[in-house]
C-alpha cells in the first residue's frame, strides 16, 4: 500500500499543488515572483493559446465521427463468418502502434504533393487534393483524421465485444415478433450497449483534449504557424522552450480543468452503470 | 441476396484492412528502397530491396543505446508498478485498512489526468534531484502514471474472486504476504499478462516526457530519439523509415502472439 501512495501523491498530489502555485508566478524555479492572476489574463489574451485550446475543441469532432463508423463496422460483423477474427485483428493494430512512428509515416503519405496526393490524382479527385499538413485551415483536421485511424480499431473491437454479450435469445424474439434487420439494430442491439457506446465516447473525449501531443509535434510541431497547437503543445512550447514556466503553469491549470470536467462526467457514468447492473 | 451481402462485407473489410495497415506498410517499403528511387516512386512496390537503410541507422545513429534505454526503462517500470499495485489492490479488496474505498475511488478519478499537466512540477523536481538525462527520471513518472489504471485493473480482478478461498487461508493462520503469493499470484497469471502488456504499450510508445527529461542524445528513448531525428534527416526518408520500423517491431512480434491479451487488457477501462 505504502509505496503505491508515495506514487501517487509524488507524481499527482505533489503536481498538483506545485502546478497551481506556480501559475501565480512568473521567473526560473530558482527565483519565482509572484504575480497574481497576471499569468491566467495572458493566458487568455494569446492567440495562440485560444488557438490551441479551440484545436483540441476541434478535435472533439473526431469522436462521434469515430463513433459512428466504429458502431457500424461492428453491427456489420457481428456474425461469425471465415476470418472475422483476422480481420479485427488487423483492424485493432494501428491503436497499440506509437503514434511517434506512426506519425512519422503519415507526414510523408500526407504531404503536399505526398502519396496521399498522388492516390487522388490517379483516382481523378484533383478536387481533393490539398497540402494536408501545410494549410492553415485544414491542418488540424488532417491530424484529426490520423487519430481518428488510430482509435477507430479500438471502437471497433470495443462495440463487437459488447454485441456478443447480447444475449441471443432477444434477438431471436423479436425476429419471431417480425423485427427486419434494421429494427433489431436500433431498438434491440445499440439500445443493449449503451452504456459501452458512453463509456467509449467519454474516453475517447478525454483522449482528444488530453493526450494528443506526440500527433501534432511528430506531424507539424504546431505549425504552420501556431495553426495546429493544442493545450498539451502550449504547455510544452512555452515551459521548456520559451522557459515561461508560470504561463505554461497556468495553461497546465487550464488543461486540468477542462479534462476534469470530462472525467467527472466519466465517473458519472460509471457510477451510473454500477447502479444499474447491481 | 445472402452471398451479395456477404461479398460486400467482405470487400469492405478488405478495404479497412489496406487503411488500418498501409501506414506501416509504406513503413515497411520505404525502408526497403534506395533513397535515389523512394524519390521518383515513393508508393511503389520495392523493386529493388536492399537493407542499406537498416544498416545505416543501426551503424550511424545512436539507435541501439535509444533501444537499450527504451528496454531498461520499459522493464524496470512495468515491473515496479505492476508489482506494488498488485499488493495495494489486494489491500484494498482484502484488507482491513482504513480509506480503502476513497483510495480506490482516487486512482479511478486519477486514470485519465494528462501527463502533459503533471510535467512542469515533476521536470523541476528532477532538476532539483539532478536526474534530468539520466533514465530514472523517466522510471519514476512513469511509474506513477501507471499506478491509477494497474490499481483500478487489479481491484476488479480481485473482486471476481471469492471471498471465502482467501478467508479460508486467513483462518488456517497464512499471513497476508503468503496468501498473496500462494493463493492469488497462481490464478493471476493471465491478468497479470494482461495488465503488463497495456504498460509496456504506454511506455514504450510514450513521446512527451521523455523528450522533456531526457535531452542528451545517450540519454534517449526510441521514440523520443525518433521524434528528434526527424528535423534532422528531413531530406532522407528512407532512413527515417528503417529506424521507425525497427522501433514498432518488438510490439509488431509482441501483438501477433499476444493478441487476446492486448484486447483484452486495452479494453479494461470500459467496464465495472
Amino acid at each position: 500500500m505504502a509505496p503505491v501512495l508515495v506514487a501517487i501523491g509524488l507524481v499527482f498530489g505533489y503536481s498538483f499543488v506545485e502546478v497551481a502555485r506556480y501559475s501565480f508566478y512568473v521567473g526560473s524555479a530558482g527565483q519565482l515572483t509572484y504575480v497574481g492572476t497576471a499569468n491566467y489574463r495572458e493566458l487568455f489574451q494569446d492567440p495562440q493559446f485560444i488557438t490551441s485550446m479551440f484545436n483540441n475543441f476541434k478535435l472533439l469532432l473526431v469522436v462521434p465521427i469515430v463513433t459512428a463508423l466504429a458502431l457500424a463496422l461492428a453491427l456489420g460483423i457481428n456474425t461469425t463468418f471465415r476470418g472475422v477474427r483476422q480481420y479485427r485483428a488487423i483492424i485493432f493494430l494501428p491503436y497499440i502502434l506509437p503514434a511517434t512512428a506512426m506519425g512519422l509515416s503519415f507526414s510523408y503519405l500526407l504531404q503536399g504533393n505526398g502519396v496521399l496526393d498522388s492516390l487522388l490524382k490517379a483516382m481523378h479527385l484533383p478536387f481533393l487534393i490539398h497540402d494536408w499538413l501545410g494549410s492553415p485551415s485544414w491542418v488540424i483536421f488532417s491530424i484529426g483524421g490520423v487519430i481518428g485511424w488510430q482509435q477507430f480499431g479500438f471502437g471497433v473491437v470495443v462495440f463487437s465485444a459488447a454485441l456478443l454479450s447480447v444475449p441471443g435469445e432477444t434477438i431471436e424474439a423479436a425476429r419471431i415478433d417480425g423485427a427486419n434487420w434494421w429494427i433489431v439494430q436500433w431498438k434491440i442491439l445499440i439500445p443493449q450497449i449503451r452504456r459501452i457506446i458512453q463509456f467509449f465516447v467519454i474516453l475517447e473525449a478525454i483522449t482528444v483534449i488530453s493526450s494528443v501531443f506526440t500527433y501534432v509535434y511528430v506531424l507539424t510541431a504546431g505549425g504552420p504557424a501556431y495553426s495546429s497547437s493544442v493545450m498539451e503543445f502550449y504547455i510544452y512550447q512555452n515551459g521548456f522552450e520559451n522557459g515561461s514556466i508560470g504561463i505554461a503553469s497556468a495553461a497546465a491549470v487550464v488543461l486540468l480543468a477542462v479534462a476534469s470536467v470530462f472525467i467527472a462526467f466519466y465517473i458519472w457514468v460509471r457510477a451510473r452503470a454500477a447502479k444499474g447492473s447491481a | 441476396m445472402q452471398h451479395v451481402r456477404n461479398f460486400g462485407r467482405q470487400i469492405l473489410l478488405i478495404i479497412i484492412s489496406v487503411i488500418s495497415l498501409y501506414p506501416t506498410w509504406f513503413m515497411l517499403s520505404t525502408a526497403l528502397k534506395p533513397l535515389a528511387y523512394y524519390t521518383l516512386n515513393p508508393a511503389g512496390l520495392p523493386h529493388h530491396v536492399t537493407l542499406d537503410n537498416f544498416f545505416a541507422v543501426l551503424h550511424n545513429w545512436p539507435l541501439l543505446e535509444w533501444m537499450r534505454n527504451s528496454l531498461i526503462v520499459t522493464i524496470v517500470t512495468v515491473f515496479v508498478s505492476t508489482v506494488i499495485c498488485l499488493m495495494a489492490a489486494y489491500a484494498i479488496v482484502f484488507g482491513r485498512g482504513f480509506g480503502r474505498e476513497s483510495l480506490f475511488r482516487t486512482n479511478i478519478a486519477l486514470m485519465a489526468i494528462p501527463p502533459a499537466a503533471l510535467l512542469i512540477p515533476m521536470y523541476t523536481l528532477m532538476v532539483t534531484l539532478h536526474l534530468i538525462n539520466s533514465l530514472p527520471s523517466v522510471m519514476i513518472f512513469y511509474t506513477g502514471l501507471l499506478v491509477p489504471f494497474s490499481v483500478f485493473f487489479f481491484v476488479n480482478f480481485f473482486r471476481e474472486i471469492p471471498l471465502e478461498l482467501i478467508e479460508a487461508a486467513y483462518m488456517d493462520g497464512a499471513p497476508h504476504r503468503k496468501i498473496l503469493r500462494k493463493v492469488i499470484l497462481p490464478i493471476s497469471g493471465a491478468s497479470t499478462i494482461t495488465l503488463v502488456i497495456v504498460n509496456v504499450i504506454f511506455v514504450w510508445n510514450e513521446l512527451l516526457v521523455a523528450l522533456v527529461f531526457l535531452q542528451s542524445n545517450s540519454a534517449r528513448t526510441l521514440m523520443a530519439g525518433l521524434a528528434l531525428y526527424q528535423g534532422r534527416y528531413v531530406t532522407n526518408d528512407p532512413l527515417m523509415m528503417s529506424a521507425s520500423f525497427l522501433s514498432i517491431l518488438p510490439l509488431l512480434v509482441l501483438y501477433v502472439f499476444g493478441q487476446r491479451f492486448f484486447v483484452r487488457g486495452l479494453t479494461a477501462g470500459m467496464g465495472k
